[in-house]
């Protein structure tokens, strides 16, 4: 049993996109702060703090996740990723983020980072999905700019230039 | 919004989950999933001293069927029932409705047990064990006790467990009877504003509705048809007390089951 102290910082030990982070925390802070303040990877946003908005959403050992319905001492030992690890390199967009810029799927962008989260892990394990698939995935988050309808068109613009990437692949080998 | 301060407890073993249950009782909590349990955290709803996360302990994630029973212990997340590939087939119900309950990105941490023990009246899971007379399965540091769906639900996010008690499991009796689910909410995966269930039964139908009273609730009917099915709809959508919020009124909380109900059970009594 590990009983982690409410009034001390505890060691946290994770991979965060990919590399080893050390971070410190109490027991009570949630994901999202201690990812924002304590590592300074200010991509993952906090808009209501209970679970709604989705502007946090990150993935945990492969699994989507609220950081806001997370504790940091909760990720002890775990793989989380964030939109920081989208990109391909510092100056280069994903083929998603690519398409959300070509179909104006973002104003403010402030709800931004957790949909991309979502969408992401979402085309990996559904490869072609229909509209009413990705109005699903999109029930978990607000966005109060676009009205949706760009974003969605954004996902399956993604996901199409996804499937053929990966059958060029498999013809080049 | 910041959880106030709280110990927090990476539990290795059972038995210091109910150890400290013993020795913590009220101030403790037992966190699962987190998907209920952090909102109220983070609103200082809850301010526990102590959290006694459960989710490392590998004997909870577990579904079980025996004895034409599903048994769902403490650590299976929503997504993993979803996921389950035998679920339409023994607990067609809950194939309907699970995918209501919350969004994909709650799912995927939320367990089922941690919806039962939150007891919101609204839910679809306390709903569907009250539809399906599903049993909670208790324990303390001394003995374990089932508790009936009925007996549980003790109120608005109120329930039966003791300060002392873990849920370790939940119990749905397999049921392949024909049953229908429908809900109406602001958004899909919010609160529902109404949610019915109608199951079929040897002598009729078992109609269920959360969302409305403080705790889901279940009438059995016999095959009504007509008048008569309108005029039990009509009672049962009164006896529930509805009340008016900023999301529904409560007349239109009583049409809701009214019109919703009089769909189900036609449809499962066909």
């Amino acid at each position: 049993m590990t009983r982690l102290k409410s009034a001390a910082r505890h060691p946290i030990r994770f991979t965060l996109n990919g590399k080893h982070v050390d971070g410190e925390a109490e027991p009570r802070l949630l994901l999202t702060d201690f990812l924002r303040q304590q590592i300074g990877a200010t991509g993952t946003h906090v808009g209501c703090e209970h679970g709604v908005c989705g502007a946090c959403t990150v993935t945990i050992d492969g699994s989507l996740a609220r950081a806001c319905l997370t504790l940091a001492v909760q990720i002890e030992g775990c793989d989380v990723r964030t939109v920081e690890g989208l990109s391909p390199a510092m100056d280069r967009l994903g083929i998603l983020q690519t398409a959300f810029r070509r179909n104006h799927a973002l104003q403010c962008g402030f709800c931004t980072a957790g949909i991309l989260m979502s969408l992401d892990h979402f085309l990996r394990h559904h490869p072609s999905p229909d509209e009413s698939e990705i109005r699903d995935v999109l029930s978990g988050h607000l966005c109060r700019c676009t009205g949706y309808t760009p974003i969605i068109e954004a996902a399956l613009e993604a996901a199409a230039e996804l499937a053929s990437e990966s059958r060029s692949e498999k013809v080049d080998a | 919004m910041k959880p106030a301060a709280f110990d927090y407890i990476r539990a290795d073993a059972l038995g210091e989950v109910l150890d400290t249950l013993a020795s913590d009782g009220g101030d403790a909590r037992v966190i699962a999933g987190g998907q209920s349990l952090m909102a109220m955290l983070n609103m200082r709803l809850a301010k526990p001293k102590v959290l006694i996360d459960i989710m490392r302990l590998k004997e909870f994630d577990r579904i079980e069927v025996k004895a034409e029973t599903v048994t769902i212990g403490a650590g299976v997340r929503q997504a993993a029932l979803l996921a389950w590939p035998e679920l339409a087939a023994t607990l067609p119900l809950i194939s309907l409705a699970l995918p209501w309950t919350g969004h994909v990105q709650t799912r995927s941490r939320g367990t089922v047990c941690g919806s039962i023990a939150h007891a919101d009246p609204s839910a679809e899971l306390p709903l569907a064990l009250i539809a399906l007379e599903g049993e909670v399965h208790l324990r303390n540091r001394k003995k374990r006790r089932r508790v009936t769906a009925k007996s549980f639900f003790a109120g608005m996010m109120a329930t039966d467990r003791a300060d002392d008690e873990l849920i370790e499991a939940v119990s749905f009796p397999a049921s392949t009877a024909p049953c229908a689910f429908r809900e109406v909410a602001r958004r899909h995966g919010d609160f529902a504003i109404v949610a019915c269930a109608a199951v079929a039964t040897q002598t009729g139908v078992r109609f269920s509705v959360g969302g409305v009273a403080d705790v889901p609730t279940a009438r059995d009917w016999p095959r009504l048809e007509g008048s008569a099915l309108d005029d039990a709809l009509n009672a049962f959508a009164y006896e529930l007390e509805a009340r008016d919020d900023v999301h529904a009124t409560a007349r239109y909380r009583r049409d809701l089951v009214r019109s919703i109900g009089r769909d189900l059970v036609r449809k499962v009594l066909q």
